[in-house]
């Protein structure tokens, strides 16, 4: 049953990188994405998530915002 | 007010910039060059006996009763095909003009019953009144003739009858049908004395014509040949309330026609600016569900889904839902609540209850159901031109020179919206129609779509963008539009990446299963064939690229200079009645009302200082995330209003254990609903005929809804809400909603010159209202964006990660019929069900021929997600690999086979894809069999009888 499963999360970040990916600046929008729209409940399980999972814009993206929330994003 | 007919002109208002005066008995007058005789003395207050004329309808001349004489010409002209000239001078009363129209009715009354003291017209008829007007007394030729009076009534149509004896075959409700609805289902049958109105062929009754019951013909008729039945059976109405219709986001104007507090009809008030005096079966007929007697009308708790439910006072059960939100605050913490506003309830509704989570609650868990609809209309729209609505009003249609529908069916979605678009189709605007399905638009009477572009569900975004690069690389975009109004860099770089050759249709075809050809040439009609404007529905945002379609559609419209006058721009169609409200209210987690975001420190100081409270700065959880966080055993209570999650949301499974994983559920609503038989509380709700507020209309319309009897359960739901409040701690005293709406104002600038005394002066305003634009903003983007610049977004094509494959080789996609509305609580507690008493799913004959299934056939329907059972309708409307049905019986429960994938940006569920597989079935799936068990224990009340089963 679906829950916030580190493999639903990694597929909805994953997912807003593909969408964002011919941005000027995909790495600034996929942060402000999930800085606009995510709980920081999910944003600190998103930190979490194994960097293998993640799109390379996504890590970058989440390890830029994890600084604004003293976390440290998993690589 | 008492009961009055509403004013009938005659003849139809006329647009001209040109003025002319004549005199009428006398008085001058001055009106638009062309107006008619009649209309000009009707606006003089000098009325004009008439019969075959209204005003809703075109000029017909027929019934030789608005005979005048005019000073300089010969005989009798009809007032109502003369036009008025500068000069003119009018004689509407004369002795001959009063033996001519004597002589005309005393031929009409020789045909008529004469029973007008037990007809159901009676004192409502204008036969009876013209009768009166001319001083008829008489009948020189007696009452034996040949005559229609044994002509058998049609009582087919469960909501209006049709009474041939009294038919004046004036032609008005055939001219209804035409000119208003659009439908041609009426006809005059046979010639001279045979003549008569026939609906459909001569082997049909009404119900089974074509006839869609809009209450076009009924309106129109003069006499009581076409006659609603609750007037037959209660009486004449004494008193009107004008309202606004709880259905679909067009918003109709209604006249709530009453006796005492029993309602007789609802009839469209010609003054409403969304309808101009035009209705649909829905709001016209299916409102018997507001006294239906599944109405719950009494709270009840328990203390487990498991349990009956038990009726108690509101006191003990506003109590007990107090108790229970602290509990779960201070166990779980207070991100462990949240709420869910409806998009059928009032603006005053709404905010109250997103107020109640932010400042009662004290988080921001707060959605509504736009987040399975239109909330990729809100992020698109935002980012591209800094507003999260539509730009044009209904009447900009009657400008449009090209129409471009894509994604939306609003001749059943709609409805009175589809027949002013089908008017000005008529008149010759271009069609380009891009949906899976042909759709009545496609090809109707009188209307037919230049360019179908039947495209592969789940395509959207490439069909959008192989139209850009045609227009991009064919040199039909309107650069010096785009230079004066958007960022230019932010278009050019558009422009190189719809230019590439991988976007040209020739390539797109095989993914999309558009033909190029027909795909360039709609994309040239687009681009050049006047003001084109686009509308678009669920078609569009429901898909895992919702947002990305809404951008392209707007890069398309700047693309083209199609935005800020009317005949164009961007018209997402709402669903729901207050959907643009909703939104509009502060109801996602993300935005207080006026689509600021919480992180914005400045409007958040702003209800901080309003409401006493600090405001988290931190979005909350939208309704996908609430039900994934309730299975983490993170989140605990929730309290629903007006909305039904189990039944409207995808992937039930999914929202079932959610629910089942909550420790309060609290719904609020009129029914005991699907989401019901998973809550804890149940709180009565009000229907839209018992309570005061607003509703807000797809065109950003702010419409009065008035109470035109007192609630059933005894409190308006904002009460409610307010009493739930006050029950946590909260000090709310508001006295009426207007005071309400007198905080949305002081806090939301787009409603900053909104309030009640306006409303009810000018019957509407359209949001920005303040200001800045303090008559409100019919057109939006006028001058400049909202946001600054236009912006460009590149956009895509990501395909969906839904795929067929042999288990699942059919894509399913989903929608609505005119008849039903939503998850169908209410219209399916209507005679409605006569047109639709199940879902149904359509299927080409050749997906159906190689199932070995045909029409009628029960069919098992599986996706990855889950399956059920329905029965099959076989039909060349969708193409072969494509299968379509509706969500409106919970015994079907279509989004049992939705699967949770949804918008990138939004969430917005992907209704419109879901690879499926179908097979014949002998009955029910096991998951139906046990939610029809489910249903049955959770709608038991202690000491009771059993809950109507659905």
């Amino acid at each position: 049953m679906s829950s916030h499963t580190p493999e639903k999360l990694a597929y909805m970040v994953n997912q807003i990188a593909r969408n964002l990916a011919l941005d000027p600046d995909p790495v600034g929008m996929v942060a402000q994405h999930i800085q606009d729209f995510w709980t920081p409940r999910m944003k600190h399980m998103a930190f979490a998530l194994d960097g293998a999972r993640l799109d390379p814009v996504v890590r970058e993206a989440l390890a830029r915002l994890a600084g604004q929330y003293g976390a440290a994003a998993a690589s | 007010m008492g009961y009055e007919r509403q004013a009938d002109f005659g003849t139809p208002e006329v647009r001209s910039d040109t003025q002319v005066t004549c005199t009428i008995d006398g008085r001058a007058v001055t009106v638009p060059a062309g107006t008619t005789v009649m209309r000009a003395a009707a606006l003089t207050g000098g009325a004009i006996p008439k019969l075959c004329a209204t005003d809703n309808v075109k000029q017909f001349g027929s019934c030789r009763m608005c005979l005048v004489e005019i000073d300089g010409m010969r005989g009798t002209p009809a007032s109502c095909t003369t036009p008025v000239a500068e000069g003119m001078s009018v004689h509407t009363q004369t002795p001959r003009l009063q033996k001519l129209r004597k002589g005309v009715m005393e031929l009409y009354i020789s045909d008529h019953p004469l029973d007008c003291l037990t007809c159901s017209a009676n004192n409502d008829c204008e036969l009876q009144d013209t009768a009166a007007q001319v001083g008829l007394r008489d009948v020189r030729y007696g009452y034996a003739g040949e005559n229609h009076l044994d002509q058998p009534a049609d009582t087919s149509n469960p909501y209006f009858d049709f009474d041939p004896s009294k038919c004046i075959v004036c032609s008005r409700c055939v001219r209804a049908c035409e000119e208003v609805q659009g439908t041609f289902a009426l006809t005059i049958d046979g010639r001279g004395f045979g003549s008569k109105v026939s609906a459909g062929l001569a082997s049909d009754s009404f119900l089974s014509s074509e006839c869609v019951s809009c209450g076009a013909c009924v309106q129109a008729c003069p006499t009581a040949t076409l006659q609603e039945k609750a007037v037959k059976e209660i009486g004449k109405p004494e008193r009107a309330v004008v309202t606004t219709c709880a259905y679909c986001g067009v918003g109709c104007t209604f006249r709530a026609e009453m006796r005492g507090e029993q309602l007789v009809r609802m009839v469209p008030w010609k003054d409403g600016k969304a309808n101009r005096g035009h209705s649909c079966v829905k709001g016209r007929f299916a409102w018997g569900y507001a006294q239906h007697q599944d109405r719950i009308l009494k709270p009840m708790i328990r203390s487990s889904i498991d349990e009956p439910w038990r009726e108690v006072s509101w006191e003990e059960a506003l109590g007990h839902t107090a108790r229970e939100l602290k509990r779960i605050s201070e166990k779980y913490g207070r991100q462990a609540l949240g709420g869910i506003t409806s998009s059928r309830c009032t603006n005053e509704e709404t905010f109250l209850v997103q107020k109640l989570i932010r400042a009662g609650f004290g988080n921001n868990n707060v959605d509504t159901c736009a987040r399975v609809c239109h909330s990729p209309t809100g992020y698109g729209l935002k980012t591209t031109f800094g507003t999260s609505a539509g730009t044009q009003d209904f009447d900009s249609v009657e400008d449009s020179d090209v129409i471009l529908v894509i994604g939306a069916n609003p001749t059943d979605g709609h409805p009175v919206f589809g027949s002013r678009m089908k008017k000005r189709l008529r008149q010759g605007a271009k069609l380009i129609v891009i949906d899976p399905r042909r759709t009545d638009l496609v090809r109707s009477p009188h209307v037919a779509a230049d360019y179908h572009l039947p495209l592969r569900p789940g395509t959207n975004v490439a069909v959008l963008t192989a139209l850009a690069h045609v227009i991009v690389t064919e040199g039909l975009a309107d650069e010096a539009f785009v230079r004066a109004r958007c960022d230019w860099d932010e278009y050019r770089h558009w422009a190189d990446f719809v230019s590439d050759a991988r976007h040209s249709p020739e390539f797109l075809e095989p993914v999309t299963g558009v033909p190029a050809e027909a795909l360039r040439g709609a994309a040239r009609l687009f681009a050049t064939g006047g003001n084109g404007a686009i509308y678009y529905g669920l078609g569009v945002t429901e898909h895992s690229q919702g947002s990305s379609t809404v951008m392209a559609i707007a890069n398309l419209a700047m693309a083209t200079g199609n935005i800020g006058r009317r005949g164009v721009g961007v018209n997402p169609l709402r669903g729901q009645n207050n959907v643009q409200g909703a939104c509009d209210m502060g109801s996602f987690p993300h935005e207080l009302s006026g689509y600021r975001h919480v992180s914005d420190a400045g409007a958040r100081a702003l209800f901080e200082a309003e409401w006493g409270v600090k405001i988290d700065p931190e979005p909350g959880l939208r309704i996908p995330n609430m039900l994934d966080a309730a299975t983490d055993g993170v989140f605990k209570a929730l309290y629903i209003q007006g909305e039904d999650i189990l039944q409207s949301d995808p992937d039930t499974k999914h929202v079932s254990a959610g629910l089942a994983a909550m420790e309060c559920v609290i719904v609020h609503d009129l029914f005991l609903n699907e989401t019901a038989n998973y809550a804890h509380v149940f709180l009565p709700g009000s229907s839209f005929l018992e309570k005061n507020g607003t509703f807000t209309n797809a065109e950003r319309r702010i419409q009065p809804v008035r109470k035109v009897m007192e609630p059933l359960n005894g409190y308006e739901d904002w009460q409610v809400t307010q009493e739930l409040a006050r029950a946590i701690g909260l000090d709310w005293n508001y006295t009426h909603p207007s005071e309400i709406m007198d905080e949305i104002a002081r806090l939301t600038p787009t409603f900053s010159g909104v309030n009640y005394a306006r409303l009810d002066a000018e019957g509407s305003l359209q949001w920005p209202v303040n200001a800045a634009a303090p008559d409100g903003s019919p057109i939006m983007h006028v001058d400049g964006f909202v946001r600054g610049k236009g912006k460009f977004v590149v956009t895509d094509y990501v395909p969906t990660d839904e795929r067929t494959g042999p288990r699942f080789p059919l894509l399913l996609t989903t929608g609505r019929i005119l008849s039903h509305y939503n998850v169908g609580a209410q219209t399916r507690r209507t005679a409605n069900v006569a047109w639709h008493p199940e879902d149904l799913l359509e299927m080409h004959p050749t997906d159906a021929e190689n199932r070995g299934v045909k029409s009628g056939d029960w069919v098992r329907l599986a996706s990855r997600a889950g399956e059920t059972t329905l029965r099959v309708t076989v039909t060349d409307r969708v193409a072969p690999g494509v299968v379509y049905t509706t969500f409106h019986h919970p015994a079907t429960q279509a989004n049992v086979v939705t699967t949770d994938y949804s918008d990138w940006a939004t969430n917005c569920p992907e209704y419109k894809v879901t690879a499926v597989q179908v097979t014949p079935s002998n009955g029910p799936t096991d998951w139906q069999e046990g939610y029809e068990e489910l249903t049955r224990r959770s709608r038991r009340i202690e000491g009771g009888a059993m809950e109507a089963a659905e």
